[in-house]
């Protein structure tokens, strides 16, 4: 397979290969930077700029009368700050974002490692249909997904309301109203984003799980370590980088939700809510940029904090 | 604005489905068959289960993309297209998402036309950079590769007004121009950190072996190193294909009425209040996933590995 050789290389490469010689620096010092140039440029352009320049316009009042006008905007120091936090919903939002974060995590982390888990037990044809399985959902587009998602748990004619009144041998489920109720919408959100994230984890619990030694398992089995104890012992120490790994991206991941949020609140959900940090920015809309910069300078921070682990642990990782 | 994929898509090794089974060391990892047969059994309806449960839903959005309107619009729905239609691909292809906004097949040409820029401009910047990070020493390499990492970090749906802002005064809002820069600044830096990996995992001392058998220095690269990089290419191509045909946030801000690509277009066809035409909705679900789970099936080998291959080694 070709997908062989880059990765056993990739994987080894960072002892010897990575570390670049002299070689091709004496007679082009400038190479490097000519072949960074355009990458640099653009990020500098489209990364760069619009972060310093949010962050200067969350201490402004710019508001969309100076775009129209053309008048410059006034420095009013931490005024927006202070705005958001005591005069919004804003921190109801935040609070929100963060329960929001924490239990996709949970849920996303544990139902991969006990998905990968029954992987490693299932004949080989059991596992390679779950894979497929899996794959299909982590290939759907969050937004179809979230389109399909919303009609099974339509009002009328959602099939979960028809499979839940067949369960029950009642009518108790007919004209469910799900996503109405912030509590059931974010059961659903819930839902479509597990199912789609639990794939992602358990791929690469299971890659994880290939790594732990055979015999150190036999030989804890025959010192009579029971199943948890051979998990919690033998196995976590063995894949405790790896569950970091996925912990922090998914952190990272669950604090940025858009798509299913939005997508959801287009169905019939309560925006007031069920509002996360991107969709309230979003709903923010053209009117203050100040106090919309504001927010998006904390989520910045926020998300910087969450991704210095990320950061470190990837260069530690990579061993430079 | 980059979704769950990210990071993880790419370089790197372990198919969940077949490779990891012939690359597996010996003696590691070899999977514990239970041998009682209820416990197997047990295992084997729980993955029964976990089988239909992530299954269901992508049937159910094929299920009802060939069920007439008039039959998904029943307080019993029909688990099989018994009345089995093509209607509702011809009503996704055919009608504007709203009055005044874009068809699909006009959406569909965006969105290919942008993710294709992306897809070549983004695997021709970071291929270079790649090779700056992976061939040279020089002062600054360090801050290039933090820097790296922490752009890819930043949240691009944090600053979508500053963003839009300032492609406004470039007069690039509601142009797909605009929407392939976001793309392609959004793709860079996990490209760059992903081929960087690959360039440095074929070895200098191949090129060098083709100079001393009388190759000039591009000759060497162009012969040797980069056939070896291809796979690369294509894994991170694919990924940035997927990461622009995705994304939704910045294309619903950005783009109006007729320039729309296909997740605004799709978000539009659902939100039509009067009437809104489920099969039709649910085929044109079914047209914008086709390709993304082809191209899934395609680099499946290299999806888990990315994020793997640093965490583990040894």
């Amino acid at each position: 397979m070709t997908a062989t050789l880059p990765s056993a290389t990739a994987t080894s490469g960072s002892t010897k290969a990575d570390r670049p010689g002299r070689r091709g620096g004496r007679r082009f010092p400038w190479a490097p930077w000519l072949l960074l140039t355009p990458s640099v440029v653009l990020l500098a352009v489209m990364v760069g700029y619009p972060t310093i320049k949010m962050i200067v316009t969350s201490f402004t009042d710019e508001a969309i009368r100076n775009k129209m006008l053309g008048t410059a905007p006034n420095f009013v120091g931490f005024d927006n700050y202070l705005e958001i936090f005591t005069q919004s919903d804003f921190p109801a939002v935040l609070a929100r974002s963060i329960a929001l974060m924490v239990i996709l995590t949970a849920l996303i982390t544990a139902g991969g490692m006990l998905l990968a888990l029954l992987m490693r037990r299932l004949s080989k044809g059991w596992r390679t249909a779950v894979s497929i399985s899996l794959l299909l959902a982590w290939a759907m587009p969050p937004l179809a997904a979230t389109v399909v998602f919303g009609w099974m748990f339509d009002t009328k004619y959602g099939v979960a309301n028809y499979i839940l009144n067949v369960l029950t041998r009642s009518n108790d489920w007919t004209d469910h109203q799900w996503l109405y109720n912030p509590f059931s919408f974010f059961m659903v959100l819930i839902l479509i984003v597990t199912w789609q994230g639990i794939p992602f984890a358990a791929f690469t619990f299971y890659a994880g799980l290939g790594q732990v030694p055979d015999e150190v398992l036999e030989a804890s089995q025959l010192d009579g370590a029971g199943g948890f104890q051979r998990f919690r012992f033998i196995v976590m120490p063995y894949l405790s980088s790896v569950v970091t790994a996925v912990l922090v991206l998914e952190t990272i991941w669950n604090l940025r939700i858009f798509t299913q949020v939005y997508a959801l609140q287009q169905r019939g959900g309560l925006v007031s809510e069920t509002n996360v940090l991107p969709t309230y920015i979003f709903r923010q809309g053209m009117g203050e940029f100040g106090v919309t910069a504001a927010i998006g300078v904390i989520m910045l921070i926020l998300l910087m904090a969450l991704s210095y682990f990320n950061v470190r642990r990837t260069l530690k990782e990579e061993a430079l | 604005m980059t979704t769950q994929l990210s990071p993880a898509l790419a370089a790197g090794a372990a198919s969940p489905v077949d490779s990891i089974e012939t690359k597996r060391p010996k003696g590691r990892g070899r999977t514990f068959r239970p041998r009682n047969v209820w416990t197997r059994v047990a295992l084997n309806s729980i993955a029964a289960i976990v089988i239909a449960c992530s299954v269901f839903p992508v049937y159910w959005m094929v299920n009802m993309s060939f069920t007439p309107p008039q039959k998904i619009i029943s307080r019993e729905p029909a688990f099989f297209p018994v009345e089995f239609t093509w209607k509702n691909y011809v009503t996704a292809w055919t009608r504007e998402a709203a009055p005044g906004q874009t068809d699909f097949v006009h959406g569909l040409g965006a969105s290919i036309g942008v993710a294709l820029a992306v897809v070549v401009v983004c695997a021709l910047f970071a291929f270079l950079a790649s090779i700056a990070l992976a061939r040279f020493a020089f002062k600054g390499r360090w801050v290039f590769i933090i820097s790296v990492l922490i752009v890819q970090m930043v949240p691009g749906e944090a600053m979508m007004y500053t963003t839009f802002n300032m492609l406004d005064s470039w007069q690039l809002v509601n142009t797909l121009f605009g929407l392939f820069l976001v793309h392609l600044a959004s793709v860079v830096p996990f490209t760059i950190w992903t081929l960087r990996g690959f360039v440095a995992g074929v070895p200098a001392d191949l090129e060098e072996a083709a100079q001393i058998d009388g190759c000039t220095k591009a000759q060497a690269f162009w012969k040797v190193t980069f056939p070896l990089l291809a796979p690369g290419l294509v894994s991170t191509g694919i990924f940035a294909f997927i990461q622009s045909w995705n994304e939704f946030t910045m294309a619903l801000l950005l783009l109006q009425g007729y320039n729309l690509t296909l997740p605004p277009w799709l978000n539009s066809f659902q939100s039509a209040t009067e009437a809104t035409n489920w099969g039709a909705v649910m085929a044109g679900s079914t047209l914008i996933a086709l390709p993304v789970v082809i191209f899934f099936l395609f680099v499946q080998g290299r999806m888990v590995g990315g994020l793997v291959s640093g965490a583990v080694k040894g």
